[in-house]
């Protein structure tokens, strides 16, 4: 190539020239461009709702995971950004709106409350806004459970039961925000100790850590696997569209807000704002309520429109015992996720192995108690750090550190291996006690 | 002697200069450049120089050398499966006389008209963990067989969906053998899988190298499958991850492409290779034709039972994805229950627009494709211009280069070329997308369009021009109508191919409504409340391709029917 790089452009913007020419000029509507990481389903629904009110507005959806999402808005140069970002995480706006990729939008609904238990549905800042509520719970396939003969389970320790053996599902929160949610939750929920003890029975329990979120509802709908930890709308969505599944909310659970946000230097902001303001009002909250959507919306009144025994977080009906502390889940963020994954995605078969020797040594015993197995289970079950060294800032400032610090990478790379040789000698030392416990 | 006489009859210089410039560019600048700026990325160390430090990064990076892994194994096992399933079917159609040998061709065009990750989601269904064939082994026999459990139901998939590129390199390869050699070997005593095995395997190894090659490059560079089946660890869809997520300043992204790349030129090296290195030359080719065996009794039965269970293999995705498309509710049970059309109605509601796009980019794409082929099988074939035969490799060069990779170039490579009249950002227009389409899809129409003139005696143009036609007048009125057949089966073979790529266009559709066909696949596979929209989109997919590949064979045997009547 005897151009230089910096010449290239030139000779390829002479050379589509000829092309562009033949393009047909598109019409001259707004365009409001909206990043998301929902499904086909719920934006084909409300593009079809807006276009319908606002004919001359056109809404163009960008598909992306969240991650994605943030990477392509960074990306893209001032006056050329998309107009709104819409997601579940709320780390993610955190990231945006420090970032400065965000701009108040002062479209807020004042019938929307102020918080859903402790947490703020609205950013504080008014940098974004809560547009629907998600909660994590359990969703099965009935049909598996039934052919199985196992029972329904209620609450996040009923999983750790050794029936379950092998028909759970759970994706990593490292591959995924909402599991780092549900994780998050039981281990606020329960207090760290016991709560990495749960999640690591309950990983043990496992037939797979998925790779991605969607694995999890997607094995479970279709019989893949029986039971999955999962956000709220995969379970009811699954549910209500015709699915042989189930869905419960266990007690220990939170309920967060998912975010849409206007975002900073787009092209044409008022319209931005004006499917916000859509997004937000009673008529775009329906939308919310379809059979193939199923999520819980932020507007109280809506409720009044649902099918009975839809789950109404305003009435009670959701007991969400854990007040999601949003800022302690920021402290450990990196460190929370490190630690599933060397405990449990890169360890997991010698996890279960360990947790299926250990279920065998209990049904042998029949009960009694045994000094091998509470060894074995404590050697399994508990984290390799407490509560305290987790919150360690030095600790989290390791794992955040930008990749080209080189001393960081090593210093990240001894802990992760620390962690993970350690793991592995627990659980091959629980095999061996739990197999000779008498 | 082609060379003397496209001396004697070089036209002007000028003339075929006028025609490489633009080919060249082409190439130059929509895949040679591209390419170049990953490589470039990969091995940067940011100050103008050179370093190994990002590839040393990657491999740190434990999850990078288990997808690096993953990758290997997953392109050796379905190369291992892929082998198991056509050796015995070559050897059963090209050495006994056999009924099932019709069969076995039909095996052969199937994975043309689906890609390995439209089926994907229909084979969870049929044999996943609680699929349709476990349901009933578990209940037959209380066992299940792990066909889908992660890399296993990638290797699954990819095996059987790329297999015929094995089988019919292979079968072409024994039809070569001469008969001689087995004679001569069943003469001295060698018989059923000790002559398999000491003569007629070894004698066809170069197809056999040729096809497995092509199914290692293939697998190796596949981004649907594994995304459709929820498995991320691998080269493919790290790649992708790394570029959406991290963004295009990440190196480890770019160390992953190269990689791929490398791999891709491996692969497809040692194939070159294998096949010229050694002498496999059989005295005469396919001699007094290779006598075909009889077979008979429990040999017909098992040869027969073999064919059919490959065939009720291959056929299932398709059939699950058509089972898909029409039920409502499948879950944990052999057959879904309750069947409705309401999927295509919603495709065809909400996602028309993405089969119009499919149609406007892949027509637009093979259409240049045809034409860049023509050019370069005349500039090949009619010139003597110096270095023609570079171009010719150039355009060839793209089926080393996987689509993501591909992609991750534009992305890079055009980053803030904005096109005019406002259109906004190149690599965010459609038209990225088109030309990668058209870039990846040139080699079969060069090969197509080369062939095709090849079989054009020069004689007939120098016949025109004596009669005073210019060269632009003997291109347009001889050459181009002769050489029709082979354009249209270029054409038809780039389209098609173009039809289900969903590599490329994964990176490069920023938009829905710019989204083709096989994008929409995916996305609406990322649905809980129903995958039948996607399976219904699936099947429109493999019904256009299926059309298409179905009219071009019917035009190519009617003209080769023409053809040998006007001979005769």
């Amino acid at each position: 190539m005897p151009a230089s790089p910096r010449r290239a452009p030139f000779v390829l913007r002479a050379s589509l020239c000829a092309v562009a020419l033949a393009l047909p000029l598109a019409a001259a509507a707004e365009t409001i461009t909206v990043i998301t990481s929902f499904p086909k389903e719920l934006t084909a629904a409300y593009k079809k709702a807006f276009e319908a009110k606002y004919p001359n507005d056109k809404l163009e959806i960008l598909n992306k995971n969240t991650a994605a999402g943030i990477a392509f808005v960074r990306e893209q140069p001032v006056g050329s950004r998309p107009e709104v970002f819409w997601a579940s995480a709320p780390d993610a706006f955190e990231v945006l709106s420090s970032s400065k990729l965000l701009q108040k939008a002062d479209v807020a609904n004042p019938a929307v409350p102020a918080k859903i238990g402790s947490y703020p549905i609205n950013d504080p800042e008014g940098m974004y806004y809560g547009q629907a509520l998600a909660g994590y719970g359990i969703m099965w396939n009935t049909r598996y459970l039934a052919a199985n003969k196992l029972p329904e389970p209620r609450e996040w320790a009923d999983l750790v039961k050794p029936e379950y053996f092998s028909h759970l599902a759970i994706s990593s929160p490292s591959r995924s925000g909402t599991t780092h949610l549900t994780v998050e939750t039981i281990l606020q929920g329960e207090g760290w100790h016991k709560g990495w003890a749960q999640m690591l029975q309950i990983s043990g329990n496992c037939a797979a850590i998925t790779e991605r979120s969607f694995g999890v509802p997607d094995g479970v709908a279709n019989g893949q696997y029986g039971i999955g930890l999962v956000i709220d709308f995969f379970g009811l969505a699954a549910k209500n569209s015709g699915m042989p599944v189930e869905f419960v909310y266990p007690s220990v659970t939170s309920i967060v807000p998912a975010n849409i946000a206007l975002v900073a230097g787009s092209k044409s902001p008022e319209a931005g704002r004006r499917f916000i303001q859509y997004a937000l009002s009673d008529e775009g909250q329906q939308l919310l309520l379809d059979k193939q959507i199923s999520r819980l919306p932020v507007l109280p009144a809506t409720y009044e429109k649902a099918p009975p025994g839809y789950p109404n977080p305003f009435a009670g009906k959701i007991q969400a015992k854990v007040n999601f502390d949003s800022s302690l889940s920021e402290s450990r963020y990196y460190v929370v996720r490190a630690l599933y994954d060397q405990l449990v995605t890169f360890r997991h078969k010698e996890l279960a192995a360990a947790t299926k020797a250990i279920h065998d040594a209990q049904k042998r015993l029949g009960g009694r108690s045994s000094p091998q197995l509470d060894e074995a289970r404590r050697l399994a079950y508990t984290p390799p750090i407490d509560e305290k060294q987790a919150a360690d800032k030095a600790l989290e400032a390791v794992f955040k550190a930008d990749k080209k610090d080189a001393d960081a990478s090593r210093r990240r790379a001894q802990v992760e291996e620390e962690w993970g040789s350690r793991a592995k000698a627990n659980y091959a030392k629980a095999i061996e006690l739990a197999n000779a416990a008498k | 002697m082609t060379t003397a006489l496209a001396a004697a009859r070089t036209p002007g210089r000028s003339g075929a200069w006028l025609v490489a410039l633009p080919v060249a560019l082409f190439i130059g600048v929509l895949l040679l450049w591209p390419v170049a700026t990953v490589l470039h990325a990969a091995l940067a160390d940011g100050r103008g120089g050179l370093t190994l430090v990002h590839l040393r990064a990657f491999f740190s990076l434990s999850i990078m050398r288990e997808a690096f892994v993953n990758s290997l194994v997953v392109a050796l096992g379905a190369v291992a499966l892929a082998s198991a399933i056509a050796v015995p079917l070559a050897y059963l159609t090209a050495r006994f006389a056999f009924r099932g040998a019709a069969l076995v061709q039909t095996l052969g065009v199937l994975p043309l008209i689906m890609p390995p990750f439209v089926g994907a989601v229909a084979m969870q269904l049929l044999f996943g963990r609680n699929g349709s064939v476990n349901l009933l082994l578990n209940d037959a026999f209380g066992i299940r067989i792990p066909f889908m459990e992660g890399l296993y139901g990638v290797i699954f998939v990819e095996g059987l969906h790329y297999f015929p590129f094995i089988l019919l390199n292979l079968v072409a390869s024994m039809r070569n053998i001469d008969g001689a050699m087995e004679e001569a070997a069943q003469n001295l005593g060698s018989h059923g899988f000790r002559l398999f095995r000491r003569v007629v395997f070894p004698l066809a190894l170069p197809g056999f190298v040729a096809g497995a090659s092509l199914v290692f490059v293939k697998v190796f560079d596949d981004l649907g499958t594994p995304l459709v089946l929820n498995v991320t660890n691998m080269l493919a869809p790290q790649a992708y991850l790394r570029i959406t997520s991290v963004g295009l300043e990440d190196p480890v992204g770019y160390v992953i492409a190269m990689i791929m790349v490398v791999f891709s030129i491996l692969a497809l090296w040692v194939s070159a290779r294998i096949t010229q290195g050694r002498d496999f030359a059989t005295l005469s080719r396919g001699g007094a034709a290779t006598r075909r065996r009889p077979l008979a009794g429990w040999r017909a039965f098992a040869a027969y039972a073999w064919v059919l269970l490959v065939l009720a293999l291959v056929l299932s995705p398709h059939l699950g994805i058509l089972l898909m498309s029409v039920s409502r509710v499948w879950s944990f049970s052999v057959l879904p229950e309750g069947y409705t059309l309401a999927h295509y109605a919603v495709v065809l509601t909400d996602s028309a627009g993405m089969i119009g796009n499919t149609l406007l980019y892949c027509s637009l794409a093979a259409l240049i494709d045809v034409v860049l082929g023509v050019a370069i099988a005349w500039l090949l074939l009619r010139t003597a211009l110096p270095g023609r035969r570079w171009l010719d490799w150039g355009a060839s060069a793209a089926l080393a280069i996987p689509g993501i990779v591909l992609a991750i170039g534009y992305l890079r490579a055009f980053r803030g070329v904005e096109l005019p009249f406002g259109w906004g950002a190149f690599t965010a227009s459609w038209l990225a997308i088109m030309l990668a389409y058209a870039v990846r899809r040139l080699p079969y129409a060069v090969r197509a369009c080369v062939a095709a003139l090849e079989q054009v005696h020069a004689s007939l143009e120098e016949a025109a021009q004596s009669l005073g036609a210019n060269r632009w007048r003997t291109v347009r009125r001889i050459v181009v109508p002769l050489m029709a057949g082979g354009i249209l089966a270029g054409f038809v073979t780039s389209f098609i191919t173009a039809a289900v790529e969903l590599s490329a266009t994964i990176l490069l559709v920023t938009r829905e409504s710019q989204a083709p066909l096989s994008y929409g696949i995916y996305l609406y596979n990322q649905s809980i409340a129903t995958r039948g929209p996607a399976a219904a989109l699936g099947v429109i997919a493999v019904a256009i391709v299926a059309l298409g590949t179905f009219l071009s064979h019917r035009l190519l045997e009617r003209r080769s029917a023409a053809m040998s009547s006007a001979e005769t």
